[in-house]
């Protein structure tokens, strides 16, 4: 156990161990994806129809948008090369699917159904369509343990859009909250505020959203701010999750958060 | 291991349920309550054929428990083997007591296995903070009868000639 915990030199065997329990995770989970997709194939025509058309304008809108977006991503590469800055990362994504199995109840960890064979790699940021979700734990060979931001043990450096200010987003254990930690009471931080991860750590890339603030509480006698946010993805309901590859060069160890991705 | 200690199949196949069981999603309001399926398969088979499942087969469903939970590598393990080395001690009595009196032991086994997780989890510095971690001593302890039927049952349909 001490090995496992200071040196994590049982990779390995976990790995190993981790594969032979895949096919009993995929076991669970096949009758409860069926059960879903029985479910979907009882919803009404008239629904399907509906949805449908509001998904088309959805992707009209997004891909007017992209039009732009590469115009406005080849001007920004341009003139970062005239101000012989480096070049923005260019980002990968590939879709993987949470596995309905649970583990410590008390810890806020997922299974997803990809592994080291899709280039998966511990510290591996994962997001959805809402905004960061967490980091991969511990890639096995076809499927993956991953860290929520909301677990106790994971910390997320974050910035405050509005102004800049950068903080420290803390899990809770619970998945609609995190806490702020060491943020002095003169600082102007207000409720709504938006936080996106600031790229600090070398982990995550900067400028995902992550979460909104709830709450922001002086208590006297404190010497900072109790302040409260809440993901902006849905941690606890969402099934998919996207894979997040960076051409950025590696995290340098040790410039790392610390109790980050820490068994 | 020689061919009269083989582990026979209903007893895996109990484990590998009780395997299922124990990552089954079930909604967050009930989830804590999860009963201990893995400790409660190996009392029961630990008392039937202490000769066959003893702790050498408690460590290593707990070694498989730990990759499946994503806990510390050897945590369940340790906390399996050393319940069941207490089944081993008390096995005979355990096999004449009442099915309530069974319960009691089964509860106290839960404890001090949660008892050694909480240890642990404590020393590398995630304790679970809230008091619903003891639940499950008290479901594990109600679904004893349960899990004791149907396992003697496949004992006694199954392994009748055995010791």
């Amino acid at each position: 156990m001490a090995l496992d915990h200071r040196f994590h030199q049982l990779q390995t065997l976990r790995s190993i161990l981790a594969t032979a329990a895949y096919p009993l995770q995929l076991a669970v989970d096949a009758p409860i994806r069926v059960g879903s997709r029985i479910l979907d194939s009882f919803s009404r025509h008239e629904q399907l129809v509906l949805e449908n058309r509001l998904l088309r304008s959805d992707l009209m809108e997004l891909r007017a948008r992209q039009l732009r977006f590469d115009a406005l991503q080849a001007e920004n590469d341009r003139l970062r090369a005239l101000l012989h800055t480096s070049a923005q990362a260019t980002e990968r994504v590939e879709i993987a699917k949470l596995l309905a199995v649970d583990l410590d109840p008390f810890r806020q960890q997922i299974v997803i159904n990809k592994g080291r064979l899709d280039g998966v790699y511990a510290g591996q940021p994962l997001i959805n369509a809402d905004g960061v979700i967490g980091q991969i734990l511990t890639p096995n060979w076809t499927s993956s343990t991953a860290l929520l931001i909301s677990d106790p043990g994971h910390a997320l450096p974050v910035i405050v859009a509005r102004t800049g200010l950068r903080a420290l987003a803390v899990g809770s254990g619970n998945p609609r909250r995190l806490n702020l930690r060491h943020v002095p009471p003169q600082e102007d931080i207000e409720e709504g505020d938006l936080l996106l991860t600031s790229g600090l750590g070398g982990r995550f890339p900067p400028d995902y959203p992550v979460a909104r603030i709830v709450s922001v509480e002086h208590l006297p006698g404190q010497p900072f701010l109790a302040i409260a946010a809440e993901p902006l993805a849905a941690l606890d309901r969402s099934r998919e999750a996207l894979l997040l590859w960076t051409d950025a060069p590696a995290p340098q160890p040790g410039a790392e958060e610390p109790p980050d991705g820490r068994e | 291991m020689n061919p009269g200690m083989a582990i026979p199949v209903p007893v895996l196949l109990s484990l590998l349920a009780a395997f299922a069981l124990t990552i089954v999603p079930l909604p967050g309001a009930i989830a804590p309550a999860r009963p201990e399926w893995v400790l409660l398969v190996l009392v029961y088979w630990g008392m039937a054929f202490p000769r066959r499942v003893g702790i050498l087969v408690a460590f290593l469903a707990g070694l498989f428990l730990d990759v499946l939970q994503h806990q510390l590598l050897g945590q369940n393990a340790l906390a399996l083997a050393a319940a069941m080395f207490i089944v081993l001690q008390i096995y005979p009595r355990m096999r004449v007591y009442p099915l309530w009196q069974q319960a009691v032991v089964v509860a106290f086994l839960v404890g001090l296995t949660r008892f050694l997780h909480i240890w642990i989890q404590g020393a590398i510095g995630f304790p679970p903070g809230s008091s619903l971690y003891w639940l499950p001593i008290l479901t594990s302890a109600l679904l004893w009868p349960v899990v004791y039927h149907i396992l003697r049952d496949a004992r006694r349909r199954w392994l009748l000639h055995l010791t």
